[in-house]
């Protein structure tokens, strides 16, 4: 009696703990996601607003002319999601091996800190650098390597490059994880059997080593296809990504079913990944 | 059945022989990769900071160009607090002090209020048990993982709607400002501060909790007492979390804010897209040293509650 | 300068980026005791989708001639007092009552230019035509205006500039595509910017932005050109949105707007062309700007150029559509 009396009154706590959350969520977040969907098939009206009746037409608009921009702002975070293992895999691999704990927190330290920098800043750091006028482009001329100079700011490159430095430590941190749980003696295990240090890493270290894979990749690629910032300041015309569309249709062309039904695609896609990530991506760990 | 002692001298022989160029290849394996993974560290942390490396260096440039170094001046940072609004440029301290001061404003309401309901959903979620408490777990996490420009134009969407109605019900117009962004940013930053005072709560021995009331205090004491003291590291790095979201935001502050009520972030951008002056290096190199300031307070205040606790 | 009665209050301006005096601003609210809270936008399209989800709390907006008509035709605009700006009849004659705005009931005219061809000298060499713009071998920007960079299409192709028939809008959008190759960005009214660091080596940009670059810089890199087949024409004008929250205080900065001193101090400023005629006669415009047939054409030239006009809500979205169908394929 008394146990489940007090039982009952913890599930109650806990539900009126939960409540503000809850409400804030439910108003705040899920009920204008709701409305974006709703609005994303209701017909577009002169001042740019949805109104009755349905329509899928905004969403054959997406599959139809848009689709060369998803092919390319999935293809672009790919990209972007590869070059980050490539890079952050040995970074993190190195970190987590040194001995001494103070180098593996000044080495994380410096991994971390350029990304509480102001997002905009570090993205405008770039444009910096790669505009035809840019520090790289004169380094390269002062040194005569070039004569002119090389395109690359307003490119795919450099929205690339762009996602990479934004989000390299979101690939770096779970990786870094999962090697400093690994345990080393596998690969001692693995040389006692005959296995070099290239066979030991594809067979041993990397499977177990996977579950951090998965996560920074599934981390890095989610806010590269949502991107706006990155494509919007470094990508110019051929580096148009679904953000910058979606931008558009509210700021520009003034037709929010149409953003909309652009941005459920998005969402949709970052669902996906996530889907996929649990199914695949943790079954390992 | 062991193998006839010839037939293993054999065996044993050839495997030696093999041995030595397998050695020489593995070795050379082993050089590459220990090359690779000494090489790679130095290029990745050039890659990192070279960009900002840049910045600094030429915000301090005489000449108005990224390209070459021609002397060192202070200007553009003198320019930073004595420039007026202009034709010339869009820049001016007194725009960029407002949308500091907004920001500053911003981050706080959005930290107190973010860190008081995540830590209560984060303990909810770790301490009791009600219908429900997977799907709410599920939509905890969302706000991390949609999109910001989603969030941002669904609530644009969303407030455009409501005004619409209060204005059709009263008559009365209401006016998206700094009240809209909080709203949007406790929205999203509500997940984080759950995600990591939770983390916290789960490694916590419940048993302490448990003595506490054994030993006759109520909920509320043993909470106080008990619970909150030892969560307190947690609630700090989650609430400093919610904060640096919140200054950091650019999307969702963009589609939710008022007239005049520019932040930081919108206001940079702005100058990013519309002007070329120097002084973005220098107001970006001074937000590189503020928030390197900030993350150095709150590890060492982070690191001397976890040696405390 | 101001009528009493203002102090302590609150007025928003919601303006194009680098479009007034240094002093504009800091003077009215000195003369009349009042906090001017200033944003800038870098397009009508932009301006306007914020009035559409709803006045955020603007009282002023400048939007071109062809989007203030599109505002009033849905009723984003609140109607004038012009008692409360009796320096109206300051405005040149030839600017008001214009086919947008017939009697002026809704604006203001704030400024007038075109938009050309800003180009870099060095890299260039001396252009006179759109032709040599699309044909151009590196990179170009093109301005964010869809409805005078399509106006500029159509009129090449012998279309009307504001034409509402699709098929016309569709073909303006295939030529521009298929010239579109070496655009390397969309200009949100910066394309002054993308010129000076030396991202482009050309921009369709607003006549005064590109004016400014080439004063401000001292030096003769930099050109404006009017291409030979003509090209857009506009004014800005002052209105006031609806759901402004302080209308009356808008007005008596539209007046004060119109101050033969402060409109000469604005387009002195900005390079535009002034559409107050005190102004001008009185000699308060630069003699620089007054006697350069870029910022003040020719009437041979000015027969050339073409205004956007409203084409109403569903002409508009074509030309949306087709906006948003072109950005997708340049570039490439």
């Amino acid at each position: 009696m008394l146990e489940a009396r007090s039982r009952r009154r913890r599930t109650l706590g806990g539900v009126l703990l939960a409540l503000p959350a809850i409400l804030w969520l439910a108003l705040f977040f899920l009920i204008p996601l709701g409305i974006m969907v709703v609005v994303s098939v209701l017909t577009r009206d002169a001042s740019g607003a949805g109104v009755l009746p349905l329509t899928l037409e905004h969403y054959e608009r997406v599959f139809g002319v848009f689709s060369p921009v998803l092919w390319r702002s999935i293809g672009i975070s790919l990209v972007a999601t590869l070059v980050c293992l490539v890079i952050g895999y040995p970074l993190a691999f190195f970190i987590s091996t040194r001995q001494r704990q103070w180098v593996r927190q000044v080495c994380l330290f410096l991994v971390i800190l350029p990304f509480w920098t102001n997002f905009l800043v570090r993205t405008y750091a770039w444009r910096v650098l790669l505009g035809d006028e840019g520090t790289i482009n004169s380094i390269l001329s002062a040194t005569g390597l070039i004569q002119e100079p090389l395109q690359l700011l307003n490119t795919q490159f450099a929205v690339v490059v762009g996602l990479v430095y934004g989000f390299l430590p979101f690939m770096v941190l779970p990786i870094y994880a999962s090697v400093e749980r690994f345990d080393f003696r596998f690969v001692d295990a693995a040389h006692d059997l005959g296995a070099n240090d290239l066979r030991a890493f594809l067979e041993v270290v990397f499977p177990l080593t996977l579950p951090g894979v998965f996560a920074g990749s599934a981390l890095v690629f989610i806010p590269c296809v949502g991107a706006f910032v990155t494509p919007d300041l470094l990508g110019g015309t051929s580096g148009l990504m679904i953000g910058n569309l979606i931008q558009r249709q509210f700021g520009g062309s003034g037709n929010m079913p149409l953003g909309s039904a652009l941005s459920v695609v998005m969402m949709v896609i970052v669902m996906l990944t996530l889907l996929a990530y649990v199914r695949f991506g943790t079954r390992r760990a | 059945m062991a193998p006839s002692s010839q037939s293993l001298n054999q065996s044993a022989g050839r495997a030696i022989e093999i041995n030595t160029g397998r050695l020489q290849r593995d070795l050379l394996i082993r050089r590459i990769g220990k090359i690779g993974l000494y090489f790679n560290p130095v290029f990745s942390f050039f890659f990192l900071w070279a960009p900002i490396a840049v910045l600094v260096v030429f915000s301090f440039n005489e000449s108005r160009s990224v390209a070459t170094f021609t002397g060192i001046t202070l200007d553009w940072y003198v320019n930073i607090f004595t420039g007026v609004l202009g034709a010339e440029s869009a820049f001016s301290t007194e725009l960029l002090l407002d949308s500091l001061s907004n920001s500053l404003i911003i981050g706080f309401i959005t930290t107190l209020i973010s860190t008081v309901i995540g830590t209560m959903v984060a303990m909810s979620l770790v301490r009791s048990d009600y219908p429900g408490k997977r799907l709410l777990d599920g939509v905890l996490y969302l706000p991390v993982v949609i999109p910001e420009i989603t969030q941002g134009i669904s609530l644009a969407v969303f407030f455009n709607m409501l005004f619409d109605y209060w204005n059709m019900l009263t008559g009365q117009r209401l006016y998206p400002g700094l009240h809209t962004v909080v709203i949007g940013h406790v929205a999203f930053t509500i997940s984080f501060v759950a995600v990591v005072v939770r983390a916290r709560l789960a490694d916590m021995n419940p048993r302490l909790e448990e003595a506490a009331r054994d030993l006759g205090a109520n909920e509320w004491r043993t909470f106080r007492e008990v619970t909150f003291p030892l969560l307190l590291p947690a609630i700090i790095a989650g609430g400093l979390l919610a904060f640096t979201l919140s200054l950091d935001d650019f999307l969702v502050t963009f589609f939710t804010a008022g007239s005049g009520t520019n932040t930081l972030p919108v206001f940079v951008y702005g100058l990013l897209k519309l002007t070329v002056t120097p002084e973005i290096n220098a107001i970006s190199t001074i937000m590189v040293v503020a928030s390197t300031v900030l993350i150095g307070i709150s590890l060492s205040l982070q690191g001397r509650n976890a040696t405390r606790g | 300068m101001c009528p009493p009665g203002y102090a302590g209050q609150t007025l928003s301006v919601f303006n194009w980026s680098t479009y007034i005096a240094d002093n504009t601003i800091p003077d009215f609210e000195a003369a009349c005791g009042v906090t001017v809270e200033y944003s800038i936008f870098e397009s009508n399209e932009a301006m306007l989708a914020r009035i559409r989800q709803g006045n955020p709390g603007y009282d002023i907006v400048v939007p071109s001639g062809n989007t203030i008509g599109l505002m009033i035709e849905s009723d984003l605009l609140i109607p004038l007092n012009k008692d409360l700006i009796p320096n109206l009849t300051n405005v040149t004659p030839e600017l008001l009552n214009p086919p947008y705005d017939p009697d002026n009931l809704y604006s203001i005219p704030y400024q007038w230019g075109t938009i050309g061809i800003g180009y870099n000298k060095e890299k260039v060499g001396e252009i006179t035509s759109w032709e040599q713009m699309w044909n151009y071998d590196g990179k170009v920007a093109w301005l964010d205006d869809r409805r005078a960079v399509f106006g500029i299409a159509l009129n090449l192709l012998g279309y009307d500039p504001n034409t509402t028939n699709p098929d016309e809008i569709n073909a303006a959008r295939d030529y521009l595509i298929e010239r579109g190759g070496n655009v390397v960005a969309i200009a949100a009214d910066d394309g002054q910017v993308l010129l000076e660091r030396g991202d482009v080596d050309m921009t369709i940009e607003y006549s005064g932005d590109i004016l400014a670059l080439m004063f401000e810089c001292e030096c003769d890199t930099y050109g404006y050109l009017i291409p030979e087949e003509g090209t857009n024409i506009w004014v800005d004008n002052m209105a006031i949105p609806v759901d402004a929250p302080n209308p009356e205080l808008a007005m008596v900065f539209m007046d004060y707007i119109l101050h033969p001193q402060v409109g000469a101090d604005i387009s002195n400023y900005t390079a535009y062309g002034s559409p107050n005629q005190p102004a001008i006669d009185n000699g308060l415009i630069d003699e620089a700007l007054l006697s350069d047939p870029a910022i003040y054409p020719s009437q041979e030239i000015l027969a050339k150029l073409f205004f956007s006009n409203p084409v109403g809500g569903d002409a508009e979205q074509l030309y949306n559509n087709a906006w948003d169908e072109m950005l997708i394929f340049l570039g490439q």
